[in-house]
């Protein structure tokens, strides 16, 4: 009887819930009618509260200017975006302006998913971003011709976070921009903080590895791919790429510098121990900072170590992303309120929000994203060691680094495959995954 | 020797309910930590300094309650349409063997193979078609498609467990074929129909890729959908907000578990059939 009411009450519940639901309309992209303003949907993939604020505050600040282009805020999420962009793309209902990474955007562009904004953004802002920053969003178009499929406005770069009472206590060189640590010098710093039992120098969070490591190797100009001129990209594991990779797992099991367990955690699982003083370097992007502002405890002190130098102190980096989708029915109007979006004061907003280098020239040289507090003045130095990640370009590398590259660089971490066979694995399985990109 | 039996019994019974119960009390108790006790390489159980201040900033930040409201419409929406379907077909389907029979409890069964990312454009598209993108109604026709090989494959199971010969008693008896159904059948499947409500329940209200797919509309957003916003890229997540947001998560279908669960008890037909 009882199930009975219950069921009763549900499906009552259901028929007026779910009548009044589907009145819920269509999202759409942007629409216009003849008499209201134009409607533009902006897909945000800010997710800390500081970065979520200052997007809302932008969207907020652009309505009230611009009562003819009405934006809507719609929020995202990084882990399933792409799942989410495909169909949108496919079933005609993208948002008008996207959010997104470099590395997803090739992939997009050689579909005809997004518009190319090569000749549509304004003098100021193509000149306000750094060419380097342009290379990581120019893209095939899938025909013969190169466009531009987005503005790249947040980078990240590798930092070290320190603790400052273990480097004053094994009396360490705090580097400068100017004069970064060589990796020869970390590893000799770290080997110096380890206390064999006690202390670890350094933990490496390898959950993710692909492309911490390829990103570092630019340190030795390591590339891990080449491209013919044919434009056919293979793999290559030769003494460049080799270095960075050796040096980790030196660390981890020559020198016993670095924590082996910390190996499969993600990058800011390890900051419980970092804290506890278990671990006296962690190596991370800047935006790791906020989560060790949010959770040091009191009285921790820390300091941003800046990016370590090779033969060169460059990384590589990719960009977070604005697009506007091919088909949305109001591109000008859309790129009229990216070009405002990412302008360089708007820019020192996002970037503080997310605790990443902003693009824009202007914004770089912002007092607030240069102080000494939280290393902010490290990590907006570090924004000049960025150069265009050299796996952006290459057709398969999301297969190739998941497939291939993940599990052989977890392996060879883990003392279980040498180097060799690692670099083998790498080329040889990697090469097969590419062709088939290529033909 | 039977006592020392008895009491291994409950050793292992309150081991599962521990391991079952472990994620709950630690979501608690993690949803009343600062970010910096979340931070401490020694967690406790208990909070040193408990705060509401998660809850507040999930609250605040995410339209929590009318997510959840909109899982709770879903998820029934879609229990009372999977039982209401499949219970018919599973009694057809259990009663009259027939090689068509077979082959369609094959097919059944292999549909439930296919993975979801492969056909998640075409649904789209048809949905597009009807006009259902952004709409609850659209979410729950794809959920019951998908919760209704499986209920219905379940819900044989149940079916076949029911005797013929009460049916043909109350034939006997002068019973029609809808009253013996109606009288006799329905009640003993009552524990099946409550499995195979909860089955459907739980599979749409923890359901996501099809929800992102489907919700374009952030105002429709189910739960699943606005409890992925406080994760960020690289497995890194606000974790305070996002373990008030998923107790809240939890409590609907716990309440649902309670209401219902009693009607999940086995034996109704002990002794039914004999000699």
């Amino acid at each position: 009887m009882r199930v009975r009411s219950v069921l009763a009450a549900g499906a009552a519940a259901l028929v007026t819930l779910t009548a009044a639901a589907c009145g819920s309309g269509d999202a759409g992209g942007g629409e216009a009618t003849s008499a209201g303003p134009v409607k533009l949907q902006f897909l945000s993939l800010a997710w800390q509260k500081e970065s979520i604020a200052a997007n809302k505050e932008l969207v907020e600040t652009w309505n009230k200017a611009n009562p003819t282009i009405q934006v809507e805020y719609v929020q995202g999420s990084w882990d399933n975006v792409n799942d989410q962009l495909v169909t949108s793309f496919e079933g005609g209902e993208a948002p008008d302006v996207i959010h997104d990474d470099s590395p997803a955007l090739s992939g997009f562009a050689s579909r005809g998913y997004l518009l190319d904004l090569k000749d549509k953004l304004p003098a100021e802002l193509k000149g306000d971003i750094p060419q380097a920053a342009w290379d990581t969003v120019t893209f095939s178009d899938g025909k013969d011709g190169q466009g531009v499929y987005g503005v790249p406005f947040l980078q990240e770069s590798q930092v070290i976070i320190a603790n400052k009472k273990l480097l004053d206590e094994a009396d360490v060189r705090v580097p400068t921009a100017e004069e970064p640590w060589t990796w020869d010098e970390f590893a000799e710093i770290t080997r110096k903080l380890t206390k064999p039992g006690k202390r670890f120098g350094v933990a490496w969070p390898m959950k993710s590895p692909v492309n911490k490591v390829l990103n570092l190797s630019l340190n030795f100009g390591g590339t891990f791919f080449q491209t013919d001129a044919a434009g056919k990209s293979t793999v290559k594991v030769g003494p460049e790429e080799r270095q960075v990779l050796q040096r980790i797992h030196d660390q981890l099991h020559k020198d016993k510098s670095a924590d082996p367990s910390a190996l499969g955690m993600g990058t800011a699982d390890p900051l419980p121990g970092f804290f506890d003083g278990k671990y006296a370097l962690l190596p991370a992007g800047v935006f790791l900072r906020q989560q060790v502002v949010e959770q040091a405890p009191e009285g921790f002190e820390w300091v941003t170590i800046p990016p370590l130098k090779g033969t060169s102190a460059e990384q590589g980096a990719v960009s977070q992303t604005l697009s506007v989708a091919a088909q949305s029915k109001h591109p000008d109007e859309a790129v009229k309120f990216i070009s405002f979006f990412l302008n360089g004061p708007n820019q020192v907003k996002l970037a503080k929000g997310d605790w990443l280098l902003p693009t824009s020239t202007s914004a770089a040289k912002d007092s607030s994203i240069n102080a000494e507090k939280d290393g902010w003045d490290v990590a907006t130095a570090s924004a000049k060691n960025l150069v265009v990640a050299p796996f952006l370009k290459v057709n398969g590398y999301d297969e190739w680094r998941t497939k291939v590259a993940t599990p052989a660089l977890q392996q060879y971490f883990a003392n279980k495959i040498t180097l060799d066979a690692a670099a083998k694995t790498l080329v040889e399985e990697g090469n097969k995954v590419l062709e088939r990109y290529s033909s | 020797m039977r006592a020392l039996g008895r009491a291994g019994q409950y050793v292992a019974l309150v081991a599962y309910v521990v391991f079952l119960g472990f994620p709950l009390v630690w979501l608690f108790s993690t949803a009343l930590k600062t970010p910096r006790e979340m931070g401490n390489l020694n967690p406790s159980w208990v909070p040193a300094d408990p705060t509401l201040a998660n809850f507040a900033a999930a609250f605040g930040e995410q339209d929590l309650v009318g997510s959840a409201v909109r899982s709770l419409v879903v998820a029934l929406a879609t229990s009372v349409i999977t039982v209401v379907i499949s219970l018919p077909a599973a009694y057809a389907m259990a009663r009259h063997r027939s090689a068509l029979n077979r082959a369609a409890t094959g097919w059944v069964l292999v549909s439930q193979v296919f993975p979801f990312i492969l056909i998640i454009i075409p649904l789209f598209m048809v949905l597009r078609a009807l006009d259902l993108v952004s709409t609850l109604t659209g979410l729950v026709l794809v959920h019951v498609t998908f919760v209704l090989p499986f209920a219905l494959w379940m819900l044989q199971g149940y079916v076949r467990a029911v005797p013929r010969e009460l049916e043909e008693a109350a034939s006997v008896d002068g019973a029609g074929r809808l009253r013996a159904l109606a009288s006799v059948v329905a009640p003993l499947l009552a524990p099946g129909v409550v499995a195979t409500l909860l089955f459907a329940f739980i599979s749409s209200w923890n359901e996501f890729l099809f929800a992102l797919v489907v919700l374009k509309d952030p105002d429709v957003a189910t739960l699943p959908l606005t409890l992925v916003k406080f994760t960020g890229p690289e497995g890194v997540s606000r974790l305070g907000p996002l373990a008030a947001a998923s107790l809240l998560a939890t409590i609907p279908s716990l309440v649902f578990f309670a209401i219902i669960q009693r009607r999940l008890r086995s034996g109704l037909m002990a002794g039914a059939v004999k000699g």
